[in-house]
């Protein structure tokens, strides 16, 4: 554990993504075998469920701080962490021996059967016996993400390094279902588990943003463009005769969408289909809040079937008569996609088709009908591209549809968390209506450094009322909103809720009179409305 | 009948005495608990504060000022208002100021910590019926590792630079934590520089008496050679400015009581973090209250309002107390860009 706690210090005390990897390496290559899995399973958030309620911690935590409740949390809001605020608050009274990292992890699972005075004892022995970073990191092995800047790719990079192999080998002997319970690192490399898994997706190809003009791209007719559909990005794979669901979080939701379930009675081949889980009525998609009330559900009564139908738009197809394709050129895999769908001539299952374009300029109107036809904008494929593994630039680009905004005043201010701790960088924004501002988004992001401690020192200036950790402030700042959906909510006190909102800029040159009116957020729902 | 200290919209203000205590807005006459720039601002008439605070006044607000000093613990009469200055402990020259009338007794923390940091004169608990406290880290979440074994890791950080081939960069308020941080360099390890504005207070403070280590300023004959295994001394200002390009091969710490947050260490965006304060923690600050006997305890700059509802659930009469205190960082750091350019 303590050598976990001195990786997982290193990891954070640099932010160099090489210096990441290298330090990670180092440690694959001088830890036995039964931590590596655990510390590769950790990072990837492939951990066991949390064998012990966050509440409980609270509550025992209080008792030791001799502290109460309120105070835990306010503490709570300002550390924004929970594993690290109790990590501040439970004092270490003795140094205890060290227990390897697999060693833990095997107690804390036994722990999910015992009884919660059991738990108790086992949890606050451990933390009296541990220093803060490791209680930190004994918190985390409980629950909880370690938001530590290593992204999966780098995981990936680190391994393909200490073992020397290619790193989308390693990324895909890292897919799918597996316990770091049963099996080593080594034993998911050297690939003795995997003809065993009938279930393993492959990594997903995601893309970037297209940047500058889409015309430096070079000639139109090299490109595939089509629809970005806006639902779950997912896989199907049919192997011997069963069918398996995994989101591009890695999750398996076979069970969640039984619509799909029944393609095995149409395929008698082993297939991988890439594409979008859509609610769609057969004529055009549904809304992604009608996808949203399915997403939860484990289990889907006929009513739900009927009122969010599901279908699987197709983009891809990555695996054929039980053969890897990834490797082909789109073209020629796209003609195997085409072939497959009409085979199968299944109403569950469509095909994403082409937008048949011969301009830059006419890929631009289509991609301006975008949000009538609830897409999110255009995919721009190259025609020759293999189906690679993550985030890659070069091959595949999303050309998304420019966010829409509306210009809103800041009326109440709160305390951030974690990294912002100390500023006030949580905003709600209101717009006119009546002569009135009526807030309707909260926002967070967005603003540079500079810009938040500028609007910090706006708000200490500008207070006019406390409520707890919120303040209200004089309404004059000005600030352009982002968002990427609308929808009537009977939730909200504007009576709109929007998807995901975000502060796209400071707008200094307007004043708080200029800003946009209630009724202008009506029009925008109107005409785009979910 | 008016209570005996309020707040004005020039700041807290004695009626009877006609003084204030740390304005941020002009007044006439203005009584300063230490010389950081939220508490010591410029333009008031005339400033009254601790000898050792004297000379740092002149330096950051002009030697023009009029400005008077006192003795720890000894009675000022103002309009029949007894005044008198306490160690606070917080930086050379910062007092607590208590206020006497009629028998009533109000002390003013300014900025404190209760614990002894060797080089400073160490906070005095002084007996009250209402106590003004300052509230920083006022949340359990605070609680200071003991300042050897900070200075410990500091060094040891130092030591492992230095025999990498890297200089050392300290970002530390220049009045106050950069002081504090030289008292616990350990100079075998290296040459010590300094940034204009640490070495102009270490100048002012060296010729009023202090002793402080030897340092050397950083200008534009140093080579960037000579630095290699050093340590530099620099405000948080410093980083952001064109200045930073006199180093090659830098790796940089911030020494700050946010330090002990992941969250803030992280943006704080540099190499390391020391948790090392100049305010009391939150047993310091519960300890500082319960000494002065107060049953009263008005809360300013910092978790006030957490600070203060904590206190009532003890039986104290609490509330919080709104002021400009407490934007020392920006201040500070607005006014050692200034001292540079001298």
């Amino acid at each position: 554990m303590k050598k976990f706690t001195r990786l997982f210090e290193a990891l954070d005390s640099t932010t160099k993504s090489s210096r990441k990897i290298e330090i990670l390496t180092e440690y694959l290559a001088t830890t036995p075998e039964e931590d590596k899995i655990w510390c590769v399973a950790l990072l990837l958030d492939k951990r066991p469920k949390r064998p012990v309620k966050t509440n409980l911690m609270k509550q025992w935590t209080a008792e030791i701080a001799g502290i109460p409740n309120w105070l835990f949390d306010e503490s709570y809001h300002i550390v924004g962490d929970l594993g690290e605020t109790i990590a501040m608050l439970v004092p270490q009274l003795y140094s205890g021996e060290d227990k390897p990292l697999h060693q833990w992890m095997n107690e804390l699972n036994m722990l999910t059967k015992k009884s919660d005075d059991e738990k108790k004892q086992y949890v606050t022995h451990a933390w009296s016996n541990l220093d803060k970073s490791e209680k930190y990191i004994f918190n985390k092995l409980i629950g909880g993400s370690f938001r530590i800047g290593v992204s999966s790719q780098n995981v990936f990079r680190a391994i393909a390094a200490y073992r020397g192999f290619d790193q989308s080998k390693v990324a895909q002997a890292l897919m799918g279902n597996w316990s770091p319970y049963s099996t080593t690192l080594n034993e998911l490399l050297d690939d003795k588990l995997n003809v065993l898994d009938d279930s393993k997706p492959y990594p997903f190809y995601l893309a970037h943003q297209v940047e500058g003009d889409v015309a430096n791209l070079g000639p139109i007719d090299d490109w595939q463009l089509e629809h970005k559909w806006d639902g779950i990005r997912g896989q199907i794979i049919v192997r011997k005769g069963k069918v398996y669901i995994w989101s591009r979080g890695e999750e398996l939701m076979t069970d969640r969408f039984p619509e799909l379930n029944s393609l095995n009675n149409f395929i008698n081949s082993d297939i991988v289909l890439d594409g979008e889980i859509l609610c769609h009525d057969g004529q055009k998609p549904l809304s992604f809040s009608l996808l949203q009330t399915r997403i939860a559900r484990k289990v889907v009564s006929a009513k739900l079937q009927e009122q969010a139908p599901i279908k699987f738009m197709a983009y891809d197809i990555l695996e054929s008569n039980g053969e890897d394709i990834r490797s082909q050129p789109l073209s020629h895999r796209r003609v195997l996609l085409e072939k497959l769908v009409k085979d199968v001539s299944s109403p569950q299952l469509l095909l994403s088709s082409l937008v048949q374009v011969s301009s830059w300029n006419e890929a631009l109107q289509e991609r301006l009908r975008s949000r009538n036809q609830r897409s999110e904008g255009l995919m721009i494929k190259h025609k020759l591209s293999s189906y690679e593994a993550g985030r890659k630039k070069g091959k595949w680009w999303k050309w998304k549809v420019d966010a829409m905004t509306i210009d809103a005043v800041m009326i109440y201010a709160m305390q951030g968390h974690g990294r912002r701790a100390t500023l006030f960088t949580d905003y709600t924004f209101a717009v006119w209506h009546d002569g009135v501002l009526v807030p309707f988004a909260k926002a967070y992001s967005g603003l540079t450094d500079a810009e938040i401690n500028e609007v910090d020192q706006f708000v200490r200036k500008n207070t006019i009322e406390k409520f707890g950790p919120v303040r209200s402030v004089v309404p004059k700042l000005v600030f352009e909103i982002a968002f990427e959906g609308i929808q009537k909510s009977s939730r909200h006190k504007s009576g709109i809720a929007l998807r995901f909102p975000r502060i796209h800029r400071w707008r200094k040159d307007k004043l708080a009179s200029e800003a946009n009116s209630k009724q202008d957020l009506i029009k925008i729902l109107d005409l785009y409305g979910e | 009948m008016p209570e005996l200290l309020e707040v004005r919209s020039e700041g807290i203000y004695c009626s009877q005495g006609g003084f204030f205590i740390d304005p941020w807005k002009p007044v006439a006459k203005a009584i300063i608990t230490h010389a950081h720039s939220d508490h010591a601002r410029p333009g008031m008439q005339h400033y009254l504060a601790h000898h050792d605070t004297v000379p740092i006044l002149r330096l950051r607000l002009g030697e023009h000022i009029s400005v008077a000093g006192a003795d720890y613990n000894k009675t000022i009469d103002i309009n029949g208002v007894k005044v008198s200055f306490h160690p606070a402990g917080h930086i050379i020259g910062s007092a607590q100021i208590r206020v006497e009338f009629k028998g009533e007794v109000w002390v003013v923390s300014g900025d404190y910590k209760t614990t002894d940091d060797g080089y400073c004169v160490p906070f005095e608990s002084v007996a009250c019926h209402t106590f003004i406290t300052e509230s920083t880290f006022g949340l359990p979440i605070f609680s200071w590792k003991p300042q050897d074994e900070l200075f410990e890791s500091m060094n040891t950080w130092w030591r492992q630079n230095s025999a990498d081939g890297k200089t050392s960069m300290i970002l530390c308020y220049s009045l106050g934590k950069a002081q504090r941080v030289l008292h616990g360099l350990d100079e075998n390890i290296g040459k010590i520089y300094t940034h204009g504005s640490v070495e102009n207070t270490n100048h002012c403070l060296r010729n009023n008496g202090h002793s402080i280590k030897d340092t050397i300023k950083v200008d534009y004959y140093t080579q960037k050679k000579d630095m290699e295994g050093g340590i530099v001394l620099a405000p948080p200002g410093a980083v952001a400015t064109p200045w930073m390009k006199r180093f090659s091969n830098v790796t940089t710490a911030t020494v700050s009581g946010w330090m002990a947050m992941r969250g803030t260490r992280r943006r704080q965006n540099t190499d390391f973090g020391i948790p090392l304060s100049d305010h009391a923690d939150w047993s310091g600050l519960l300890d500082a209250v319960k000494a002065s006997g107060a049953t009263k305890v008005l809360v300013t700059h910092g978790y006030a309002s957490s600070f203060a509802q904590y206190l009532r659930e003890l039986g104290l009469d609490s509330r919080p107390l709104i002021t400009e205190f407490g934007e020392v960082e920006a201040a500070d750091a607005a006014s050692d860009e200034a001292s540079e350019k001298i």
